[in-house]
């Protein structure tokens, strides 16, 4: 996973809430065996037209946001569906943080696996944000993730809140079965206490 | 200290706690299929890395699957070949229990799950699936996982996780007849919001829940992700241990016992503490139906669509026209009457042996509306089985209905069952978001019996009146 430390990029507005990950990318493009290669698909159903063309009034495929790697969106983000293809579209097309006033959980924690930090901040901030990203490329955001604050264009500092294994985990770019397989031991030891009515799905 | 029965299984599962307070949570039961595995087990190739509990996994093909008869010589889609083809050679290379098309046990991971005995109360249960939630009727905790944890799982039987928070759902009161657990969860839905249960896990409780049979708990905790929540869960009682024994992977003779003198143990104490409750009337619920493009876009049968001039808040405004546009539906409208173009029923939701009886009670001698074309899709191999014995999939045939093969179906237009654009569909599964059975596909959530109901008329219209 590519670490996240600092990240200063134009944003793009996607004012919408609930957001689904059918949305995000729909399940007819998840018939991949691979990761990558699902940043075309994303949001297919809004940045294309049934004839395959592009919409050219859906936000990412206007000329100032085609660089953008924050997104900034309405209330419960990437709600619906467990589908890790959502942020493996968002990243493959670049983007590298949401931000939103609320996202749905699975998609949260998925973002964290894959080196996509999710900002949760007020409804009103995030209007405030809206505004900034309306102004496209000339007006770019800053993420610290060590400081954990947005930096706005005109310089004013926003605290965000993250957990903090998941920003230690994303600054240092960490690998979670590695960091778990040092509590090996710990697993060993709880699989020895099974109680012994439980079944083993043996026999298929 | 009082506990709920989330407490109580996730305090089961904590095999070490980290420093702020994030847990390494061993996990039961690892359910697979062919969608969300590819990558996970591709990076333990490349790590060098073994399915470390093979016998605390399953594995069976279900999302991609076409559903006709024809599916044993061969799949057709490329795509789709290829997935279900690598799912297969990874069980192989990794030893994991597979279900394959052939097995009669083939089915809806969320189906043969309970069917099977493999989910268990007190359990953790897992699967790259959101819909994993379904297993927590029997009082499992049971959440779906993205690709990476899939393949956490995989290599570890455990997951990194923060405990959610409690929230109780209590349904109080008797469920009206033509009600259906269905019916409840989406009322639930309305009331709550899609993003009610973020954070939490939800518990339903009350007299209604516990009058349910395990087929309508199921759907019930199914669809608490549509309503945000991390997982939902029953309290196992005699309906959850009456439902459990026999079956073929569950504990057998003085096993069985002990195990259910354990799940006695696990409803939540007198007094325990939650973060948020919610009380509902079952007397007051109506058979529901959706009429927008978000699970919690939906109304009594009775009633009519939403005005979006009378909504205050200017987004949410757009967001109701926006729903209405695609949904081809005028304001204030009466939501019965609405035609129909497809009938699906089918999905993790209700394609149980239950549901088929709820449908089969409408659809015995009368036939399918003209120009209406109507999936009844089995949740499992099993369940296709029972209902030829009981005599359903006659009543279905006889009706005009098209009986298929167990799987995913029409639920997410990832097969070859999906809807064309413009098409609109009553529906017996989970999600109506814009384009998920097909792309410009419009989605009516609603029971079994109210989807048959559709299916005899044309429209969408109160299966009481049928009945």
């Amino acid at each position: 996973m590519d670490k996240f430390t600092r990240l200063t990029a134009p944003a793009a507005p996607l004012n919408l809430a609930n957001v689904d990950t059918d949305k995000i990318i729909p399940a007819r493009f998840l018939k991949t065996i691979k990761r990558s290669g699902l940043g075309k698909s994303l949001f297919a159903d809004m940045r294309y037209n049934a004839d395959g063309s592009e919409n050219p009034s859906f936000v990412l495929n206007q000329p100032k946001y085609r660089q953008a790697q924050i997104l900034v969106a309405g209330d419960n983000f990437g709600c619906g569906s467990s589908r890790e293809h959502a942020p493996w579209a968002l990243l493959d097309f670049g983007i590298r943080c949401v931000i939103a006033p609320s996202f749905a959980d699975i998609f949260h924690g998925n973002c964290f696996k894959n080196g996509i930090l999710p900002i949760v901040l007020p409804a009103d901030v995030c209007e405030q944000l809206m505004d900034d990203a309306a102004q496209g490329t000339n007006a770019r955001l800053t993420i610290d993730l060590e400081k954990q604050v947005v930096v706005r264009p005109d310089g004013e500092e926003i605290h965000f809140e993250v957990d903090a294994f998941r920003k230690h985990c994303l600054l240092n770019g960490l690998d979670d079965i590695g960091l778990t397989l040092e509590h090996a031991a710990a697993i060993d030891a709880y699989e020895a206490k099974t109680p012994s009515w439980k079944p083993a799905i043996n026999g298929v | 200290m009082s506990r709920t029965l989330f407490d109580k299984i996730w305090d089961a599962h904590v095999v070490d706690r980290l420093e702020d307070g994030t847990c390494v949570l061993y996990i039961d039961r690892h359910l697979v299929h062919e969608v969300t595995s590819p990558q996970a087990f591709e990076g333990l190739r490349l790590a060098g890395r073994k399915v470390r509990r093979v016998d605390e996994t399953i594995a069976v093909v279900d999302h991609n699957i076409p559903t006709d008869a024809d599916r044993l010589n061969g799949i057709n889609e490329p795509e789709s070949k290829l997935q279900i083809e690598t799912l297969e050679a990874n069980v192989a290379a990794f030893g994991v229990p597979y279900f394959p098309v052939s097995d009669a046990r083939q089915g809806i991971v969320h189906v043969i799950g309970p069917e099977q005995g493999i989910s268990l109360p007190g359990f953790t249960i897992v699967c790259g699936d959101s819909h994993t939630s379904t297993h927590g009727a029997l009082g499992a905790l049971a959440f779906g996982i993205g690709t990476s944890e899939v393949e956490h799982v995989l290599a570890t039987q455990t997951l990194l996780q923060k405990p959610a928070k409690n929230m109780l759902v209590r349904v109080d009161g008797v469920l009206p007849p033509g009600c259906t657990g269905k019916d409840i969860v989406l009322a639930i839905i309305g009331k709550i919001g899609t993003a009610g249960g973020t954070g939490h896990v939800i518990e339903f409780g009350g007299e209604a829940i516990r009058a349910l049979d395990m087929a309508g708990r199921l759907t019930v905790c199914n669809m608490s992700i549509e309503a945000g929540a991390r997982a939902g869960l029953i309290a196992p009682d005699e309906t959850t241990f009456e439902y459990i024994k026999g079956r073929p992977y569950a504990p057998k003779g003085a096993d069985f016992e002990k195990a259910v003198a354990y799940w006695k143990t696990l409803p939540s104490d007198e007094g325990a503490h939650y973060d948020k409750v919610v009380v509902l009337n079952a007397a007051e619920i109506v058979p529901q139906v959706t009429w927008g493009t978000s699970p919690e876009a939906v109304i009594p049968i009775t009633g009519t669509v939403p005005d979006p001039q009378a909504e205050p808040d200017e987004a949410r405004r757009a967001q109701l026209q926006q729903m209405l546009r695609y949904m081809d539906l005028q304001p204030g409208q009466k939501i019965a009457g609405t035609k129909v173009d497809v009938v699906f029923i089918g999905s993790c939701t209700n394609s149980r042996i239950e549901d088929m009886r709820a449908a089969a009670a409408v659809a015995k001698g009368r036939h399918v509306a003209p120009g209406v074309r109507v999936l009844v899709v089995p949740g499992s191999g099993l369940v296709k089985a029972q209902a030829e014995a009981e005599g359903l999939a006659k009543i279905f045939t006889d009706a005009g209905f098209e009986w298929r093969e167990a799987g995913c179906s029409m639920c997410l237009g990832m097969n070859p069952d999906k809807l064309t654009p413009g098409q609109r569909c009553a529906s017996t599964s989970n999600r109506n978001f814009e384009g998920r059975q097909g792309p410009g596909g419009r989605t009516h959530l609603l029971s079994p019996a109210m989807a048959a109901a559709a299916a005899v008329t044309g429209v969408l219209t109160d299966a009481r009146e049928l009945v």
